[in-house]
């Protein structure tokens, strides 16, 4: 998008309210919504990768060290990756 | 001009309308059976079978995915027919409301039936009025000939990159549909002369990616319908250009708001569909024995023809609006509650005496006008002040 959406005119707007560029839902930072967040306990964590699998929103990436973090940006704290975790090793804290 | 060598033909209406969708080269029909539309799409069933009509017909298992299918191809940039009626337009209602906002120019007929229950096949509007505020550009057709011309002039409104509107043809169930009328078929020529092909101006392409439908949050949802309301009745002038072009090419006019013998009447009856018809020999007998009255009849129901239908009735002490379609617990038919709102804010306007009748195809005879005609100059005259009346029922 051009510009925010609580800045349209609604002349501005396509036909049929199209987006008529691809990929735009990535400007959308549904990590808004977060009231709880994940954090990882590197000590009990094996790297299996089960968060990154099960993350519906692909919010879960790898560091360079083989362990898992949070996209602050696209994470929605649905816990899914705590729940999946086999060594319970992901906590979710209140709070962004 | 009409070329006079064409000669008239007998058929039934569901015949020609699906000989008209034949015509247009759609690419894509899908529709679901229900009666009494069933004539139309077995017909376009048949055409696409025997290799007559070049199109996929998608036979659906609910009218709720005929109208699904229709948005898909409608975006993906395909001419797009389907047709249905009562319970089947009820549910495939989420979707109507659709393929509008999203502005898909798809043209469906409705073979007008009532909703349930008690469960009914037969005509009144009923199921048009529950999608009147659904987006689509809606007319309603007196006959046999006018069903099967609309079905170009439906195609040629709703694909004009000035209109780009899904666009609804109302034709009375069994009294249209069913019926066997003389009509005059257009040639492909003429069908190629007045119809361009389709060129979308957006459509599903995976070399231009692109979303439709997406979500609308509060900080932009009413800039959207805002957009859509002014896009809708910016399409009068898109309407009234195919009604002229129509006339030029097979010499039929037709226009948003019609009127027969009004000029002078006092006493106006207001109708749509094929009622209109009936009311015009009911005018002619009545005009006969001295009545003062005459006909409006409402061809355009949306985007309503406000200026032209207020012109119409300018100069009438009363208008008798007749209704086929109840409105529980409300203020009226819903075409007499949309005039009485039209009209309101004129300085002179006529007194309004709304009839409720044909529901389930109950048969409103010329005699029938005549009685309304009578019992609304005894409400006027006693003051009575009723919203409306449920005509010709046994009490």
């Amino acid at each position: 998008m051009t510009k925010p959406a609580d800045q349209f005119k609604w002349q501005e707007l396509a036909i049929g309210f199209i987006v008529p560029e691809p990929g735009t839902a990535r400007e959308y930072h549904t990590g808004d919504w977060r009231s709880m967040h994940p954090v990882w306990d590197e000590k009990k964590c094996i790297k299996c990768g089960r968060c990154w699998v099960f993350c519906p929103d692909m919010a879960v990436g790898q560091k360079p060290d083989g362990y898992f973090t949070m996209n602050p940006d696209y994470c929605k704290g649905c816990s899914i990756c705590a729940r999946e975790c086999p060594t319970e090793a992901i906590s979710m804290l209140e709070g962004k | 001009m009409a070329d006079p060598a064409r000669k008239k033909i007998g058929v039934e209406v569901s015949i020609a309308v699906s000989e008209a969708v034949k015509q247009c080269d759609v690419d894509v029909v899908s529709a679901y059976p229900i009666t009494p539309q069933t004539h139309i799409v077995e017909h376009l069933a048949e055409l696409v079978a025997q290799g007559e009509l070049d199109a996929e017909f998608v036979p659906v298992e609910s009218e709720h995915s005929a109208m699904s299918v229709c948005a898909g191809s409608s975006a993906a940039g395909a001419r797009t027919f389907t047709s249905t009626a009562s319970q089947g337009l009820a549910l495939m209602a989420e979707i109507v409301y659709c393929v509008a906002s999203m502005r898909l120019p798809i043209v469906m007929v409705v073979a007008n039936r009532s909703l349930n229950s008690p469960l009914s096949i037969w005509n009144d509007h009923s199921d048009a009025m529950m999608v009147r505020d659904s987006g689509w550009v809606q007319i309603f057709v007196e006959n046999g000939q006018e069903s099967y011309d609309h079905i170009f002039w439906c195609f040629r409104v709703a694909e004009d990159e000035k209109a780009l509107h899904p666009v609804m043809l109302n034709m009375d169930g069994f009294m249209l549909t069913h019926t066997i009328e003389p009509i005059e078929y257009w040639a492909d020529e003429m069908v190629k002369k007045y119809l361009p092909p389709f060129q979308p101006k957006f459509r599903l392409h995976p070399e231009h990616p692109l979303t439709m439908g997406a979500f609308g949050p509060p900080e932009i949802f009413t800039e959207c319908k805002k957009a859509q309301d002014e896009a809708l009745i910016a399409t009068m002038p898109v309407i009234e250009r195919a009604w002229e072009e129509l006339e030029k090419i097979c010499g039929r006019k037709y226009s948003a708001v019609e009127t027969y013998r009004a000029e002078d009447a006092k006493t106006l009856l207001l109708t749509m569909g094929s009622f209109s018809e009936t009311a015009r020999v009911a005018i002619d007998e009545m005009r006969e024995t001295g009545e003062e009255v005459g006909l409006v009849s409402l061809r355009l129901w949306r985007p309503f023809p406000f200026a032209k239908f207020r012109d119409a009735v300018k100069n009438a002490e009363s208008l008798i609006v007749i209704d086929r379609a109840v409105v529980f617990g409300g203020p009226g038919g819903p075409v007499a509650s949309e005039v009485r709102s039209a009209l309101y804010s004129g300085k002179k306007r006529p007194r309004i005496v709304n009839f409720i009748a044909g529901l389930a195809s109950r048969d409103v005879q010329p005699d029938d006008f005549y009685q309304m005609v009578e019992r609304a100059k005894k409400k006027i005259k006693d003051g009575t002040e009723d919203e409306y009346e449920i005509y010709g029922v046994r009490e």
